[in-house]
């Protein structure tokens, strides 16, 4: 394939951090998108602001940049208005579960059929490294020089228990995964959230300790194990990879047409 | 007599209105005084095939209008004061991505929480500046249903004819109260539709280069086009920029596309004005007590007129010193602590001339009340 043909290529190179893994990211969606053959006319990417939502820029899709938080909220309108439109929506971890939070569990409690991608590098790297909702305890940031001591969200666990009918993890090493969970991802019929791990050496790494960019890759290769392995019984720190939650049930824009048939009945 | 004649609240005649002028796309979240536009809505709009969301606050409401504006429809949210606020960023982005949508706040009264069921005018100038950074923004008003209709209509035309957000800033007594209302047939108030772009499919689009009239085709999401929309500063393709001439030209291009046009978007209604020596200025219901002041005086035989203004925003300065240079005395008659009067002492350029006549306890202000202030004005005591 040819990934140029998805990428609006005068915008390179991009503007992540040598080393970041969120270009990983984006080439696994533009793959993705390519082997399910999708139209660039029927993709629209929504985006709110952070590393991560720049990745709409890059892509030669309908795009649309919109504010902090809020892009589930505008993709909400986007797809409720235009059913036929294959609506993504990636965010950062702080764009998505902080600031972004209601939106978030609110799109998944409808159950409409928007692909939400967390790109989680555990911090804010668009301001300069602060905590956010998925640092952990312990962690260090520029607004966390003592160790962080806010608990944070397991973001499948909270999905599952927002409504999510489509919930998944793993992390930018794991690129076949990665191109094989985006592709479910859209296919879902559904709120659908895709959880990846990606690497911040520039913030999150250097503030913590974790080496280079490969070292953090490595650490995403030997921290994490797939989903029911017995690995994780006897060591609870591992972090499970794979499709937790996939069950079909009435999709909003749908359950909205069907409204519209009973409200039109004579 | 007509099947069209009706006998409903103002918030009604705000949503049979908004349905008028081509509504396709509702998103709201309940608050009081401007619930039943949602209310009613919920009724006529999937009825119509339309779309309806009530979503989990008024930030994401008036995000997601503003997502289904792209999609090539009409759109449209309705709030009150705390709402109003929440919706401030988001308005401001509909500002900047240059966005037709229309906003609904039926204003009570604030700050915070306040007096929620009571009116209030204290959001003019909320309307003018509440979103951050410097721009332009349209908000109309009206005292009667039939202007509530009509100002509805206008608002989506002014919409899409310069690709704004337009608020239409009414208040609890006219949201709530009931009157008569005769629903337009087709055809008697003008509908401006969508300005779509011509080009065809591999032609280069340019969603924010204005043609020589200044209007700016917009392309929907999921059409042949496909271009980006940011709250950044952005070049003509609307990608992200802070060249510093891209991001003059644009900054001036979002204001003088509505203050260059303030004539166009003036809708007014003048009483008595042509040879007062005392003008009274108000808007909103306020403006039905001041017009009972007007004709109780007249009638006794004292050159007092009335200014009615259903847009506030752009201030129609020019017509406001038009109206006022021969009086003697102008007082605006508004509920608020002076936030249009302001604008009123800078047009008519001598405030010394110009007075506040108001009311702030949440409740209307009446005929009583202006006269008696009318009377210590006019130095002749209560």
């Amino acid at each position: 394939m040819d990934v140029k043909y998805y990428l609006r290529e005068r915008f390179f190179p991009h503007m992540w951090c040598a080393g970041c893994g969120h270009g990983i990211v984006l080439n696994s969606l533009v793959r993705a998108v390519d082997s399910l053959g999708l139209k660039k006319r029927d993709m629209v990417m929504v985006s709110g602001i952070g590393c991560s939502s720049r990745i709409s820029g890059y892509v030669d899709f309908h795009s649309l940049h919109t504010l902090h938080g809020r892009a589930l909220a505008f993709a909400t309108g986007v797809k409720l208005s235009k059913p036929s439109l294959n609506v993504i929506v990636p965010m950062g971890d702080g764009d998505a579960l902080a600031i972004g939070g209601n939106h978030f569990i609110h799109a998944a409690r409808r159950n409409i059929n928007i692909t939400a991608l967390v790109m989680n590098n555990r911090t804010y790297g668009m301001t300069g490294g602060q905590f956010s909702p998925l640092s952990g305890v312990g962690t260090k940031a520029t607004t966390a020089p003592y160790n962080n001591i806010d608990r944070e969200f397991d973001t499948v666990e909270l999905a599952t228990g927002a409504g999510a009918t489509f919930v998944a993890r793993t992390t930018v090493y794991h690129v076949k995964q990665l191109q094989s969970l985006i592709k479910k991802a859209i296919s879902h019929e559904g709120f659908s959230v895709l959880e990846v791990l990606s690497q911040c050496p520039t913030y999150f790494g250097r503030k913590n300790r974790k080496g280079s960019a490969v070292d953090m890759l490595n650490s995403f290769k030997d921290g994490t194990v797939p989903v029911g392995s017995k690995k994780k019984q006897e060591n609870p720190e591992l972090i499970e990879r794979g499709i937790f939650v996939e069950k079909q049930l009435p999709e909003y824009c749908d359950a909205y047409a069907e409204l519209v048939e009973r409200a039109t009945a004579k | 007599m007509s099947k069209n004649i009706t006998f409903v609240q103002g918030n009604e005649a705000c949503a049979l209105g908004a349905m008028y002028a081509g509504l396709d796309f509702y998103a709201g979240y309940p608050i009081t005084p401007s619930t039943e536009i949602a209310e009613t809505l919920a009724v006529t709009m999937p009825a119509a095939g339309k779309k309806f969301i009530q979503m989990e606050d008024e930030i994401s409401s008036m995000c997601a209008i503003i997502g289904a504006s792209l999609t090539g429809n009409k759109v449209m949210t309705a709030t009150s004061g705390p709402g109003f606020s929440l919706m401030q960023e988001a308005l401001g982005y509909a500002v900047m991505a240059e966005i037709p949508c229309v906003v609904a706040n039926v204003q009570r009264g604030g700050p915070s929480t306040g007096n929620p069921t009571h009116v209030s005018q204290g959001d003019v100038n909320q309307a003018r500046w509440g979103t951050h950074g410097d721009h332009s923004i349209v908000a109309l008003s009206a005292s009667n249903h039939q202007d509530v209709f009509r100002m509805t209509v206008e608002a989506f035309n002014i919409a899409e004819t310069y690709r704004t957000p337009v608020i239409l800033l009414f208040d609890e007594v006219i949201g709530h109260m009931r009157e008569k209302l005769i629903i337009p047939q087709e055809g008697d108030i003008p509908r401006v539709a969508r300005l779509r772009t011509s080009l065809k499919e591999g032609v280069n689009y340019h969603p924010y280069l204005p043609r020589e009239d200044g209007r700016l085709p917009l392309s929907a999401f999921g059409d042949v086009h496909r271009f980006n929309v940011t709250g950044l500063y952005h070049d003509m393709w609307g990608f992200p920029t802070d060249k510093p001439d891209v991001v003059q030209e644009l900054l001036r291009h979002q204001v003088d596309k509505i203050e260059n046009n303030v004539h166009k978007m003036t809708f007014y209604k003048s009483y008595f004005l042509e040879d007062a020596s005392v003008v009274l200025i108000s808007y909103g219901s306020s403006a039905r007590s001041a017009l009972s002041v007007v004709k109780q005086r007249r009638n006794r035989g004292e050159s007092i007129g009335l200014l009615e203004l259903n847009t506030i925003w752009p201030f129609p300065a020019e017509l406001v010193r038009e109206c006022t240079q021969n009086a003697e005395l102008v007082a605006v008659v508004e509920m608020n602590v002076g936030q249009l009067t302001q604008s009123v002492k800078l047009a008519v350029g001598s405030s010394k001339r110009v007075h506040l006549i108001n009311r702030v306890d949440g409740q209307m202000i009446n005929d009583k009340d202006i006269k008696k202030i009318l009377r210590i004005l006019q130095g002749r005591g209560i």
